[in-house]
């Protein structure tokens, strides 16, 4: 049977979300000769639709359905009704995604065994480890193309980045470098080598930066085994009396409700929808929502401990040319409890347009000292902060018991507050970034708050133990043999590395699985 | 002499009953223009006096001595509309009623930015403050004509990119 697939036809594989995990997911699955129906809240852009105007494209792409931020997090103050700057797009958020693409290090897989518990947070090893993963990440990193893997050269740096660069290494650090990057230093696949545009986070208008929405999703798209049904929002798993899932029910296009049927179910919606699904989902069965039987579906949520440090400088850097994240330092990145913190940090450039730097500079600032650092936009020179932050079960999503969406859905609540774990690093980041700029003549230095959320990790974690998390180390529910959950919300952890090579590298792992659980009949 | 109210007797007090305002003057009815008549602009729904008070409110938040007043115009233009009409003279009038707490005849008759500011600082917590700052932070930098006075370029893709225009130029470092 070839798609498209009646709604009635129950041995599809039914993916929510088309992004780093689904829509990898898909296209392996498809590949493989499997039949799958994925279902994407958002609509198809592709390059020649994307748009080089920061609120334009986000106006069109940001995934701005109502949401509420609370907690302690300055993100709840600054923007209480956008946790997150995600996509809802076929691709998900690889349309917004700045390329990084670094593994994890082998202790942070074990980050219980690795740092000891840390009072107040809920940390736990993943059930699985380096050497397990390492040829799924050699895949990923041959199917995005990472430069400084598999003989692939780094990309070319950027003003942004020789700043960095120079003052990094006047401090000594080491591993200073332009990244391993999913965005193309020479032609690769079918896309071209980078044209150092800027505007990674807009969408990548020539398609040098590895999306799923014009790799994986044409691609499985042209085996005649994936159909991709867009603008359709998931909104209840439904199951039997044997627990096992039967169908996803969703509201199309139109906001009619429709009903696929299917052999298995694999969510990957992001961390923040995932979990909003399987509490959305709960029936007799299933009180607490699907799959939920540990109470840790919603929990754990973990958006990396972030910040940006701006140096501005006595002359111009024009930080906006170029690839927006290809530079990095990873000196910090490894694990040294005399820093006061566990866990280790990423640096890696970062910049924004001049309406957004308005926008996240300070949030909620006005007058001089404000102005004065915009005045002095294009001798500015930015770097971002990626670190690990604690897992604590207080941290989680929920669904708002007052407010509902267009869909007549009750609205996820993120709630976040920082451990002083996390604290501790980013002040420890802050003044790291500073003495960088300051090494290289900075006249000024800007530590800025974290950005509303686009790592987004951990409320489905991975766990050995069915009371410990949601899923097996696989990403199948410990509850449901045929429920899978296929994104960043699996993470047991968030270690220090931008997630995306990881997600992408767990969804071919996990491809390969359910085939050949499928092919043996286990599910 | 001690009944006398001082905001009138000062130097500053009367420039501003004189003028009537610092920050632009209304030039006919409907109409408010700037100080060096650099712009001018037509209302419908809010008083002349309350435009020419939101732009140099608007200013006054986000201050760039190098960006004109037009700019500062386009971005709270939109205020005047009969919906927003009375929440913005509601406002205008809290404005001018904490200049005069402030010893100040009105929001235009305190002459310094800092007196200004000491004024807006008063009114942060109020949702007036709140609806003018915030409104700015895209009203005023997502206007294209300001991009050039930071040095922004806006997008490049039309031009191909900067892998041949100087992506790596930096000279200094």
């Amino acid at each position: 049977m070839s798609a498209p697939f009646e709604k009635t036809d129950d041995s599809v594989v039914v993916i929510i979300g088309t992004g780093a995990g689904g829509g990898t997911l898909a296209n392996e699955l498809a590949q493989k000769g499997i039949s799958v129906v994925a279902l994407e809240a958002g609509g198809r852009y592709l390059p020649e639709d994307y748009i080089n105007d920061e609120w334009d494209s986000f106006a069109q792409l940001a995934w701005t359905d109502a949401r509420k931020a609370v907690g302690g997090w300055r993100v709840a103050r600054d923007f209480g009704g956008l946790p997150t700057w995600i996509v809802k797009a076929v691709g998900g958020t690889t349309t917004h995604w700045a390329g990084a693409s670094i593994r994890f290090q082998d202790h942070e897989w074990k980050a219980l065994d690795s740092y000891g518990a840390v009072e107040g947070a809920n940390l736990l090893n993943w059930p699985i480890d380096g050497a397990e993963m390492a040829p799924w990440y050699d895949k990923a990193e041959t199917k995005m193309g990472v430069t400084r893997t598999g003989g692939r050269p780094g990309l070319p740096g950027n003003n942004n980045y020789l700043v960095l660069e120079k003052g990094a290494k006047s401090l000594g650090y080491e591993k200073v470098h332009t990244g391993r990057m999913a965005i193309n230093s020479l032609d690769y696949g079918d896309r071209i080598a980078c044209q150092q545009t800027g505007f990674c986070f807009q969408g990548c208008k020539w398609g040098a930066k590895w999306s799923t929405a014009y790799t994986e999703i044409p691609a499985g798209e042209e085996t005649g085994n994936l159909e991709v049904r867009e603008r359709c929002h998931a909104s209840r798993i439904e199951h039997d009396d044997t627990g096992r899932v039967t169908g996803v029910v969703y509201f199309d296009a139109d906001g009619v409700e429709q009903r696929q049927a299917a052999r298995l179910v694999c969510v990957a919606g992001n961390t923040i929808e995932s979990p909003r699904l399987l509490l959305n989902s709960s029936s007799n069965m299933f009180p607490d929502g699907l799959a939920n039987s540990s109470g840790q579906v919603g929990r754990n949520y973990m958006r990396h401990v972030t910040g940006t440090v701006y140096g501005i400088f006595d002359k111009p850097v024009r930080m906006w040319r170029g690839t927006t994240m290809a530079g990095i330092v990873q000196d910090e990145a490894h694990h040294d409890p005399s820093r006061g913190f566990v866990g280790g940090y990423e640096l890696e450039t970062l910049s924004l347009g001049l309406p957004f730097m308005a926008a996240f500079l300070n949030p909620g600032a006005w007058g001089r000292e404000f102005t004065t650092a915009l005045d002095s936009y294009e001798n500015m020179a930015g770097m971002w902060i990626v670190g690990e932050d604690m897992p604590q079960e207080g941290n989680r999503v929920t669904l708002d018991p007052d407010a509902i969406d267009q869909h007549g859905l009750p609205i996820p609540v993120v709630h976040y507050d920082d451990h002083p774990n996390d604290i501790a690093m980013r002040d420890h980041a802050y003044e790291r970034g500073m003495a960088i700029y300051d090494a290289v003549g900075a006249t000024r230095t800007l530590p800025t708050p974290p950005y509303p959320s686009t790592h987004n990790l951990g409320t489905n974690r991975m766990s050995e133990r069915p009371e410990d998390g949601v899923v097996d180390r696989w990403g199948r529910a410990h509850d449901v043999p045929n429920l899978f959950v296929s994104d960043g919300s699996q993470f047991t952890t968030g270690a220090a590395e931008n997630p995306t090579l990881t997600i992408v590298a767990l969804a071919i792992r996990q491809a390969d699985h359910i085939a050949r659980e499928m092919s043996a009949q286990n599910i | 002499m001690g009944n006398i109210d001082r905001t009138t007797m000062t130097r500053r007090g009367l420039l501003a009953r004189g003028l009537g305002m610092t920050g632009g003057f209304v030039i006919g009815s409907g109409w408010v223009a700037g100080r060096t008549a650099a712009w001018a602009t037509e209302v419908t729904a809010i008083r002349p006096e309350t435009m020419a008070t939101l732009v140099q409110m608007a200013r006054d938040l986000y201050p760039h001595d190098r960006i004109p007043d037009e700019n500062y115009v386009v971005a709270v233009k939109g205020y005047d509309t009969p919906d927003q009409a009375p929440m913005i003279e509601e406002g205008v009038a809290l404005l001018d009623g904490t200049a005069a707490d402030h010893g100040h005849p009105n929001y235009l008759g305190a002459l310094w930015e800092t007196e200004r500011v000491d004024i807006l600082t008063a009114l942060e917590g109020e949702e007036f403050f709140h609806t003018i700052r915030s409104g700015l932070v895209t009203g005023l930098y997502n206007q294209k004509s300001v991009w050039p006075l930071f040095g922004y370029e806006g997008e490049s893709f039309s031009e191909g990119g900067y892998i041949d225009r100087g992506f790596n130029d930096i000279a200094w470092i």
